[in-house]
């Protein structure tokens, strides 16, 4: 099948999912379990990436900066930055895009695979907007989140791995993170984790969904659920910066 | 009452349904009967909308299903239960949660009346202590019961079976066929039901439509099948031991012949 199809097929079911709930109770129930799934199933792991990711930043930055005229607070503004920026937003969707889309992808592969859409479709349910809704809603309000919460950890990082490491100390490090703070960086970051966290779940509901065949389909669809959402992610990053910086 | 006229459906070169057209009755249980890969499953998915026929027409109760639009067949589903060949439980869901939500979803019932129906249909269909198992811990017969308690729990007006009693044990098998039955002229359901089993076919063939390769080969009932003289399908059938024997004994019943031990 070609891009224009998939196109099609993508758009028609982000349209058929707009529809009013059958029961808004069962729907709610649905939504936060999503929640949970999404946002607190995958706190972990976003956690420990950003410490790391925070921590590693903190050390190649010095290592990059051997000026003697650049004083080591920059270090501080650097991590602050490209944490912010780029690392926590980006990064971690990525990391997102394996975790939680191939999640959703399997999850809907193997329903459609099991006939369990189509039981849901006799009783007459909108299956797109049962399935596909509460999951892309739940990514939008958690995912951002999740980038808020790496974010802190990421700078957390930096700061505990420059104090170890000897590059600088704790009160260098909070001074340099008040230095040129610009408040704009933190809308930009959010705006880039709303739009990945729509492309972390629509693009693997959407794979999951149209699975045809058996088990074998489910893992092949996962895994092109994962890889287009990166491609998209990193795109569509691409694409922000070039519009908003 | 489910009509359909002339359905036509292939997948790409593979023509599967060639012109069937058949009338179901409600308040009895109609069989479509025919061998693996003859187009049962199709034909029911094909009644239901789960697939769109390439030609033809399907008629509920007067009302045209294949000029109905999507939000038309949405609110008709909701009288439709449905049975599927793998019986295709919620595995997120406990045994118990799988029942319940076509009442969640479509019912404003109290906690203790959803558990008193829930209570009810899982007796129906002899199943107790399973109610907090999950699918994947319950045998493939308990599923199909299951399965079948789920579809019948908001009383639906057209019942679709896809090889209800398949790899179930022959006492089960008997209390499901029998289920199915009541619950047809209880509440004057137009049951459909997939199968190949012959048992089923002479208990509670009240109309069947004998399909080879996606066309109506026969029509009758339990009755008239003992005695058709079709080629094709007397192959079928007698390839049930059980059915020759039955047959024999039915024939000699017509001409008088009955040993007197056998009485
Ligand atoms: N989704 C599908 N795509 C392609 N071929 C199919 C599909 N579903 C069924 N078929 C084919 O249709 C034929 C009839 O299948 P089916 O209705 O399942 O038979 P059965 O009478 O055993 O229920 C089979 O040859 C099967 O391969
Ligand atoms: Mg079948």
């Amino acid at each position: 099948m070609n891009f224009i199809t998939h196109l099609g097929r993508y758009s028609l079911m982000l349209k058929g999912m707009i529809a009013k709930p059958e029961n808004a109770k069962v729907y709610w129930k649905e939504f936060m379990q999503q929640c949970n799934d999404i946002g607190i199933g995958s706190i972990g792991i976003v956690s420990i990436v950003s410490i790391f990711m925070g921590a590693v930043s903190a050390v190649q930055t010095a290592y990059q900066l051997t000026s003697p005229l650049i004083p080591k607070s920059t270090i501080a503004q650097i991590v602050r930055d490209t944490v912010i920026l780029e690392f926590s937003p980006t990064l971690v969707c990525i990391v997102l895009a394996g975790v939680v889309g191939s999640k959703i992808a399997s999850e809907l592969g193997n329903m459609r695979v099991s006939e369990q859409i189509d039981a849901l479709e006799i009783m007459g349910i909108n299956t797109k907007t049962y399935l596909v809704m509460p999951k892309i809603g739940a990514a939008l309000i958690m995912i951002p989140w999740l980038v808020i919460i790496s974010m802190v950890l990421g700078i957390l990082g930096g700061r505990l791995a420059g104090n170890a490491s000897g590059i600088l100390s704790n009160d260098t490090f909070d001074r340099g993170l008040m230095e040129n703070f610009t408040t704009f960086n933190v809308w930009f970051a959010l705006i880039k984790a709303y739009t990945f966290a729509f492309i972390i779940s629509s693009i693997p509901a959407y794979y999951g969904y149209h699975v045809t065949g058996g088990a074998l389909e489910i893992g092949r669809s996962s895994t092109k659920a994962v890889v287009v959402s990166c491609i998209m992610i990193l795109l569509s990053d691409y694409a922000l910066a070039a519009i908003l910086l | 009452m489910i009509e359909f006229k002339n359905l036509k459906k292939s997948f790409g070169e593979k023509v599967v349904l060639d012109g069937v057209s058949h009338t179901m009755e409600s308040g009895k249980t109609n069989l479509i009967i025919g061998t693996s890969g003859s187009g049962k499953t199709v034909l029911q998915k094909c009644l239901v909308g789960l697939f769109e026929p390439d030609e033809g027409e399907i008629i509920y109760d007067g009302k045209s299903f294949t000029d109905m639009t999507q939000e038309e067949r949405t609110i008709l589903r909701r009288e439709i239960g449905m049975l599927f060949q793998g019986s295709a439980l919620f595995d997120s869901m406990t045994v118990e949660e799988n029942i319940k939500f076509p009442l969640n979803m479509f019912t404003k019932d109290t906690g203790s009346q959803k558990r008193k129906r829930i209570n009810e249909v899982l007796d129906r269909v002899n199943l107790k202590d399973a109610n907090k198992k999950f699918p994947s811990e319950i045998s493939g017969g308990m599923k199909k019961r299951v399965g079948i308690a789920r579809a019948i729990v908001l009383n639906p007006k057209y019942l679709f079976c896809d090889e209800p009693n398949s790899g179930l044990d022959p006492v089960t098998s008997m209390v499901i066929d029998k289920l199915i039955k009541d619950l047809t002229i209880e509440y004057n359901i137009t049951t459909i039901i997939n199968t190949h089993d012959m048992n089923s076919v002479m208990e509670i063939g009240d109309n069947i439509l004998y399909m080879v390769q996606g066309k109506k080969e026969w029509t009758g009932n339990s009755k008239d099948i003992i005695f058709s003289d079709n080629k094709q399908l007397n192959e079928f059938i007698f390839a049930s031991q059980f059915l020759q024997d039955a047959k024999n004994m039915r024939m000699m019943e017509a001409k008088g012949e009955v040993p007197e031990e056998v009485k």
